[in-house]
């Protein structure tokens, strides 16, 4: 893919308009980078040959967009899969009430470059999984605004791969995208910075992200306390029944949300519980994250110095990941992640399940437990195996229709049943990654009853 | 919207009921006042006198080159508006010295003013005017790849200060009647929630130390009575397990924290004023009665009537906030159980609201000055209430001994302090040269802006030096804001703003300190 350059770079070069970039990329500083040499090169490689991808187009895209355009950059991409919604206008500042429904991507990228003709914007209204390696390869640095967890992983996991090694196996340096990722939840916030193969990526550090709050199913079905059991109950278990509109929920669409609201009042009556709101409904069902514009300018700000930074080399790189939160005061903390040794993503470290024991531990449990251990947290892994005999064999797999029915009875057999051996290896795919992970099976309990 | 479960309904309305002013629109102001914009501050007016420059649209967001030559004001108020079509937007093209000059009053009926890059004299005029008018002041600065944010309050109260951990305030050590009587005639059973295991087994450890001690004050003391819980349970009772991991946070609330009793002994509270003014459209129907809590009087006035419950009528203790955490129970267990917290919360907060009634009695003021659903709300929130006393900005820049404690071993403490001063030291030669240090000779500026930064140390009775290596780099900028320097800043800036109208959260005290170079902050108290 190329994409075309700035409009008007010589024009964009001469005019006052950067006085105060140039001053910061022209001059000796005495708190610059080692290898920092002042010239004008510097503006000139932001504004026509430095390429950066952000990754989404919602709050912290919005603002990764406007503060690289007005840092110098000449040539971002951005790429994001949704569309406008009302709800996203109170902080997604590049978007009007004109533009509901249409692609952020593209509404995002006409904004930016209508207002900062220096910056050419080139949308890509897609997910991330559209793209292979070779559309990821063309860009310099890659920044993320995401909302999604999944996505991160997987866009953590592409990078990673697409690391080469020299013969005495250290990494090819030229091969190494950076990484910049933003997150933000209320007035709480991060930024990282990334150097895939070198300092700790996503899946290094992956206990730091919050549990999701689920709520116990015999709580929801059987003692509500809260509304937001109630919202659950009708969610899980009374939409499936009742289907009200022949289609699956979607939080959307306002009808949906308004049939819930109202069959999640009625069941709170039932229970004397108060507090079921119109937005508490919206909330729940849509895992709606609060978000305000000040968290998201502050995050985003940050990535884009990082994003400045690695680009011009004008200072050294933060090391490497920013907590900021305003809620008492504003705090921000600074420090160093480490590398975990046997990440699942990074480190060339054979990922091993222990298993207690294989006569009673089942698939499903091996499932579960990738699913729900910290290092692991896998949604939905299809499992496939070489067997002793040098047979390929589909474990399980649940995303094909048809290979899903064929192999769920394997679920509730043991890794005995199954003749699974210890020290087997198990090739795992999951949507969190673009790549296979291999699992090696350990087995603590001496013997394996064979059926 | 979303913002709307993070400050309430009750905290947008005061936001949509807020008029700013936003003197100077610089890259750093425009993207405070678009963090204000975006979720519906009532209105802002512009203060600017300036014209559109080519340098400015290399960090302005809200410009673009149409507006070339044309006033600044107009433009930037133009651009923002555009982003929220709620919002009311208003400009002047006048600068700031013109209007202080000729209008001083101008300032005076906004909620709060911010302002951004002055110099010194203009700085010291409008903060000074700001403080004398009890208008709430945020001045940003955003040079490089530094950025400070000062707040200047001389009084600011904080309702919610939606503390991270909030401690649930439960009364088992002395449950009140109502919860005394359904403690001890409700069976323990495992579909009773675990406050009802947690009491039970309180009265059995209380009973075994026999010294009259309410409840567990030490670690061993609360493994004492882990154990005697887990002793007595049952396999899969979980709400004893519930119970057992509790211990930690049940005992202990419901006393006054310090920062309540620095309210309770302040002279405001011991001696009421009668000025209060009261809002001529008053809407029942809208939430204006709480925009009368921007009235501090009508604050004391509650505060005064709080502490006379508390010290008078509740034994020491605060009104109940009648707030429980979720506990596994059956859904009629835990219900009747919130149902007698709330009922409690309820009748406290009413003999407070009566209270207040009598305070505005005899003050003769309206009865509807202060009603329930405001007290009850401060009555819910009184373990964290705060109030804040700023100071002058204006007194940064006198002698006192207020600025010592940032000076250690001769130097000044870190480098963000130093950045700090150095920005002032900028600001003064702004003033005093009428030009930008660094702008077109960077080696002649630096002997200027350190001799002018000794002299001003000096002057304030602080023999310290600032580093060479510091003053270079402040001129190494030639006076360039940069874009994300500036977003950083404003966005911080526009949730101080936020906090400081809606009363919730806590906002800095009082000078926050941003280097981008190395990703670090700080705070100072100045």
């Amino acid at each position: 893919m190329s994409a075309a350059s700035p409009s008007n770079p010589t024009i964009a070069l001469q005019s006052k308009r950067w006085n105060g970039l140039r001053n910061v990329l022209e001059r000796e500083g005495l708190f610059c980078k080692d290898d920092f040499t002042p010239s004008a090169d510097n503006l000139d490689f932001l504004q026509t040959k430095s390429k950066v991808l952000i990754i989404g187009a919602g709050g912290l895209g919005c603002e990764l967009l406007k503060d690289l355009a007005l840092m110098g950059f000449g040539d971002l991409h951005v790429i994001d899969m949704d569309t406008i919604e009302l709800s996203n206008l109170n902080r997604q500042f590049l978007f009007r009430r004109s533009d509901i429904n249409s692609s952020k991507a593209e509404c995002a990228a006409r904004f930016i470059n209508n207002r900062v003709p220096s910056c050419k914007v080139t949308p890509h209204f897609a997910k991330i999984q559209d793209f292979d390696e070779t559309f990821y390869q063309q860009f310099h640095i890659i920044v993320c605004g995401l909302d999604s967890i999944v996505a991160r992983r997987w866009i953590n996991g592409m990078l990673l791969s697409m690391l080469r090694y020299e013969d005495d196996n250290s990494i090819d340096v030229s091969s190494i995208i950076p990484m910049i990722d933003g997150g933000t939840e209320g007035f709480k916030g991060n930024a990282r910075v990334i150097l895939p193969g070198f300092t700790a990526c996503i899946e290094c550090t992956l206990d730091l992200f919050p549990p999701q709050i689920n709520y116990p199913l015999c709580t929801i079905a059987n003692t509500p306390r809260l509304p937001e059991h109630c919202i659950e109950y009708v969610k899980l278990i009374q939409w499936d029944k009742e289907n009200p509109f022949g289609a699956p929920l979607d939080g959307d669409d306002p009808q949906h949300i308004g049939w819930i609201y109202e069959r999640a009042q009625e069941r709170a009556n039932q229970f004397n519980i108060s507090g079921i709101t119109y937005r508490l409904v919206q909330g729940v069902i849509k895992h709606i994250i609060p978000a305000v514009a000040s968290t998201n300018a502050v995050i985003a700000a940050a990535c884009a110095l990082e994003v400045f930074k690695l680009a011009t080399s004008c200072y050294d790189s933060m090391a490497n990941y920013l907590n900021f939160n305003d809620l008492d005061g504003i705090y921000t903390y600074t420090y160093e992640a480490e590398k975990s040794e046997n990440c699942l993503a990074c480190s060339n470290a054979p990922q091993v399940l222990n298993i207690e024991n294989p006569n009673t531990t089942t698939l499903e449990d091996v499932i579960k437990q990738l699913c729900e251990l910290p290092r692991f947290q896998l949604k939905s892994p299809a499992l496939t195996t070489v067997m002793a005999d040098g047979k390929q064999r589909t474990l399980y797999m649940a995303s094909v229709k048809s290979i899903e029915e064929a192999t769920r009875k394997n679920l509730t057999q043991s890794l005995g049943e199954l003749c699974l051996q210890d020290g087997q290896l198990l090739t795992v795919t999951d949507a969190t990654s673009p790549t296979a992970m291999t699992l090696q099976l350990k087995y603590q309990a001496n013997e394996v009853e064979m059926s | 919207m979303s913002q709307n479960r993070l400050w309430g309904e009750h905290g947008q309305t005061l936001l949509e009921a807020a008029t700013i002013c936003l003197v100077n629109v610089t890259a750093v102001g425009c993207e405070v006042a678009k963090g204000l914009v975006l979720p519906g501050i009532g209105s802002f007016t512009i203060a600017d006198g300036s014209t559109v420059k080519e340098e400015d649209l290399g960090n302005n967001f809200f410009l673009d080159s149409s507006y070339l030559g044309q006033s600044k004001a107009l433009a930037c108020k133009q651009l923002l508006q555009e982003l929220n079509p709620d919002v009311d937007g208003d400009y002047v093209d006048e600068s700031v010295d013109y209007i202080l000059a000729n209008r001083p009053n101008f300032f005076d009926s906004f909620n709060l003013v911010i302002a951004s890059n002055l110099n010194e004299q203009s700085l010291l005029l409008l903060a000074n005017r700001l403080w004398e008018s009890n208008v709430p002041f945020v001045y940003c600065r955003s040079l490089g790849m530094l950025g400070t944010i000062r707040l200047q309050l001389k009084e600011h109260c904080v309702v919610e200060a939606h503390p991270d951990n909030r401690q649930f305030d439960l009364r088992l050590e002395q449950p009140f009647e109502a919860l005394r009587e359904h403690l001890e005639t409700t069976e323990v059973t495992n579909k009773e929630p675990w406050l009802l295991v947690l009491y039970k087994f309180l009265k059995v450890w209380q009973k075994q130390q026999g010294d009259g001690r309410q409840s567990p004050s030490n670690y061993k003391e609360k493994t004492q009575l882990r154990e005697t819980i887990r002793a007595e349970m049952k396999s899969d009772e979980e709400n004893h397990e519930e119970a057992i991991k509790a211990v930690n946070t049940a005992f202990g609330a419901g006393v006054v924290p310090s920062s309540l009793k620095a309210i309770f002994d302040d002279d405001a509270c011991e001696h009421l004023h009668k000025k209060v003014s009261v809002d001529e459209e008053y809407d029942e129907n809208s939430y204006s009665f709480l925009t009368s809590m921007l009235q501090s009087d009508v604050f004391w006035i509650m505060a005064k009537a709080l502490k006379h419950f508390v010290l008078e009528e509740n034994k020491g203790q605060l009104p109940l906030p009648g707030v429980l955490p979720d506990m596994t129970a059956n859904t009629d267990s835990y219900i009747a159980l919130q149902h007698i917290y709330r009922q409690q919360a309820l009748l406290d907060a009413d003999q407070v609201y009566h209270k207040c009634q009598d305070y505005l009695k005899q003050l003769s003021l309206p009865a509807d000055s202060i009603d329930e659903r405001t007290v009850r709300l401060l009555c819910r929130e009184a373990s964290g209430l705060a109030i804040l006393r700023g100071t002058r900005i204006a007194d940064e820049y006198e002698k006192s001994c207020r600025l010592q404690p940032l000076v250690e071993d001769n130097e000044l403490q870190g480098t963000l302090t130093a950045y700090n001063f150095a920005l002032r030291a900028y600001e003064r030669f702004l003033s005093e040269c009428g030009s930008i240090p660094g702008e077109c000779a960077v080696e002649q500026d630096i002997g200027r802006l350190k001799s002018i930064a000794i002299k001003m140390l000096n002057d304030l009775g602080l023999h310290v030096n600032i580093s060479d290596d510091v003053l270079h780099e402040i001129c190494r900028y030639g006076g360039a804001e940069l874009h994300a320097v500036s977003a950083f800043i404003g966005g911080c800036a526009a949730q101080e703003v936020i906090k400081i109208i809606t009363k919730q959260y806590k906002p800095i005290d009082n000078t926050f300190i941003y280097n981008a170079i190395s990703t670090e902050s700080v705070t100072l108290t100045l």
